[in-house]
């Protein structure tokens, strides 16, 4: 049975990664190509690498109500709704509609799991140490916890962690919730913070490039890990006709192939982006721009290259912004549908930052220098372990269906 | 707010004292609860899968082929939510203890595992499933939030969904902080409201979590892992009627009504 996505109005959002706090470092970065990546010098045992980490959350205090929740993972979390206005926003939307009538739906892949890492650092007599033993901190649930006692949300809220599609998937999550009209309005987002976990981690399946990542280039060596909070305020399109962003809609899909690594066909991708283009009420020949998952990852480039190649007209233009960002992970969904936002908005196509020498199975599709030009629709692919996949599509309110 | 109506088509439970939801009903119906067993079988995967997945991952495939086969629908087509409180415990544990002394021993598969969504990935993977897939966690609030989650997507798609909730029992420091001492994973197939069978009404409620009285094992069971919330709606499936509430967030409740048609 076809099903047609609602559209929804983008009435707030904003973005804090390694580029800076908010929208407009953001836009700032983008328009310069400045990379947000670094030396590592956050591991707790050295790491040859780069990672793209946010500046002074080491120093941000959450409201005291909120102390319990105290960690790394909620510090950004706080850091990034407080830019942009975005606290004002949503309680703006709580009064519209009453707290119980705003859902929250955030995407990470380990929330706070730095915590627990720290806790296992420093056991006393095998147990976590005191400071660090708050249930509330050691469960994939404390970063939307967290925002929701924050933010005074009294709908529904869940986490959704399925690596990195996570804050991607929440956009469907409540699409589909405000549709049936259980709620008006939803916080969506996601926040992923450094930690041992993914740096190791991905560094013991040699994903982890010694140098700044390169998405998309010849010789590519694997990721850069960044750490970023992102948030979105979604409510019906009708209801908040002035809104000038749009969602019009989102697809899913499961690759089917393997644990850690994308089919390389890309038939699981495209299902998402055909599950997409259906509820949306669109085709490819819509699309001016898309920003690519594109994390330097051999497999992953390779796989999206060739389904941008095979799926969209010469006009579409392409590319992945890891290159400034780093690919961070949980949060990487919502960092790339802020800056798919801010494309829209501005009318440019940011370019495909890192490469030196483009790998040749690209196309002529792709931007690998910024590019003004005016957008309509816009999509972000997400493609996450697991064979989790998501696509977003947002437009200019005039070009919404 | 609006109610969702869904048939519960297929019912899957898997914990040491029950192997599969007969099991529930022998319970309830006042027989002893089995010896407790140790592993569950998960015999969707294969074998060479079943060696590298975690337990927690085995617990929910095992409750998932459970509901499924009662569903009489191929596992290929179906959307699924995988909810769990904590995901894969012993992993965690396993990750933070070499972390704090090794790091660059860290096990590849071991850390792949570690995702929340391992159990969707090894899910869909067997089953050859390329619908989408989630995973989601609301803390103790896991199932009910997930089951939300589950039946909205089936409403709102028109579309079957297979619901898992699972966690594992803890170990380590992490594991004594939480509190989790054994494992329980159920599963549910529901599809968009019809007028036969086992029908299931949500809404979403501000009352407090409440439920008809349980046998005293069900009760300690819901004590030791945070997957057993889920408990009440299942000794209410098993019986076919009765309602209750599940708590969907820490403020939210979910309001269940069970009722049987012909």
């Amino acid at each position: 049975m076809r099903v047609t996505s609602l559209p929804l109005a983008v009435t707030a959002y904003t973005a804090t990664s390694a580029l800076g706090l908010g929208l407009n470092a953001h836009l700032d970065a983008l328009c310069q190509q400045r990379s947000g990546l670094r030396p590592n010098d956050f591991s707790s045992m050295p790491l040859p690498c780069w990672i793209g980490r946010v500046d002074g959350v080491e120093d941000v205090a959450l409201p005291a109500a909120q102390a319990q929740w105290d960690c790394r993972n909620n510090r950004l979390a706080w850091l990034g709704l407080r830019q942009d206005d975005f606290l004002d926003h949503v309680h703006a939307a709580r009064e519209r509609y009453g707290a119980m009538r705003v859902a929250l739906l955030l995407g990470t892949s380990t929330a706070s799991i730095g915590a627990t890492e720290e806790g296992y650092r420093r056991l006393e007599a095998g147990r976590l140490p005191a400071d660090l033993r708050r249930r509330d901190i050691h469960t994939p649930h404390s970063l939307t916890a967290f925002v929701a006692a924050g933010l005074g949300i009294g709908g529904p809220c869940l986490t959704v962690s399925t690596a990195c599609s996570s804050s991607a998937k929440v956009f469907a999550s409540a699409e589909r919730l405000i549709r049936l009209g259980l709620v008006d309005a939803a916080v969506v987002g996601g926040v992923d913070s450094l930690c041992d976990s993914t740096l190791f981690g991905f560094n013991a399946l040699e994903l982890v490039s010694p140098q700044p990542c390169r998405p998309f280039d010849a010789a590519r060596r694997g990721i850069s890990i960044g750490e970023a909070a992102g948030f979105a305020l979604l409510e019906r399109a009708h209801a908040q006709p002035q809104a000038p962003l749009q969602l019009l809609g989102c697809g899913e899909s499961s690759d089917a192939h393997h644990m850690s690594t994308p089919d390389p066909s890309g038939v699981g991708a495209e299902l998402a982006l055909r599950d997409m283009f259906d509820r949306a009420g669109i085709d490819a020949s819509r699309v001016s721009y898309i920003n690519l998952h594109g994390t330097a990852s051999q497999k992953n480039d390779a796989m999206e290259a060739a389904l941008v190649a095979r799926l969209f007209p010469a006009a579409t233009r392409v590319s992945s912004t890891k290159g400034l960002t780093g690919h961070t992970l949980g949060a990487a969904g919502i960092v790339e549908a802020v800056i798919t936002l801010l494309a829209l908005r501005e009318g440019f196509v940011p370019g495909n930052a890192g490469v030196i020498e483009p790998d040749p199975l690209c196309s002529a599709h792709f931007a690998w220098r910024n590019e003004t030009r005016p957008l309509q629709v816009a999509l972000s692919h997400s493609f996450g372990f697991g064979g989790s996949n998501a696509c977003l599509a947002f437009a200019r309110a005039r070009q919404a269906a | 707010m609006n109610a969702l109506h869904v048939q519960v088509k297929g019912i899957g439970l898997c914990s040491p004292h029950l192997a599969d939801f007969h099991a529930l009903r022998g319970l309830l119906a006042g027989e002893l609860p089995a010896v407790a067993t140790t592993r569950a079988h998960a015999s969707a995967l294969s074998p060479n899968e079943r060696r590298r997945a975690p337990q927690s991952v085995l617990v929910a495939i095992e409750a998932a082929s459970q509901a499924v086969a009662m569903s009489g629908y191929a596992a290929s087509g179906l959307a699924c939510v995988f909810a769990s409180a904590y995901g894969d415990q012993a992993t965690t544990d396993y990750m933070c203890n070499l972390l704090a002394r090794a790091p660059t021993e860290l096990s590849p598969t071991r850390f792949h595992n570690s995702v929340h969504n391992a159990a969707a990935g090894y899910w869909t993977i067997a089953t050859d499933c390329r619908a989408s897939s989630s995973a989601t966690c609301a803390g103790n609030a896991s199932f009910g939030a997930g089951l939300l989650e589950a039946a909205v997507l089936a409403c709102a798609d028109h579309r079957p969904v297979l619901l898992v909730c699972s966690d594992d029992a803890g170990v380590g420091p992490l594991g004594e902080l939480i509190g989790s001492t054994q494992f329980f994973g159920c599963a549910l197939v529901l599809s968009p409201g019809t007028d036969t069978g086992i029908q299931l009404r949500l809404a979403v409620t501000a009352s407090a979590p409440r439920h008809p009285p349980l046998p005293a094992d069900c009760l300690a069971w819901m004590h030791s892992n945070p997957a057993a919330a889920a408990l009440p709606l299942l000794a209410m499936l098993a019986t076919g009627a009765g309602d209750c509430v599940l708590g969907a967030t820490q403020l939210l409740g979910l309001h269940a009504q069970v009722e049987t048609k012909a």
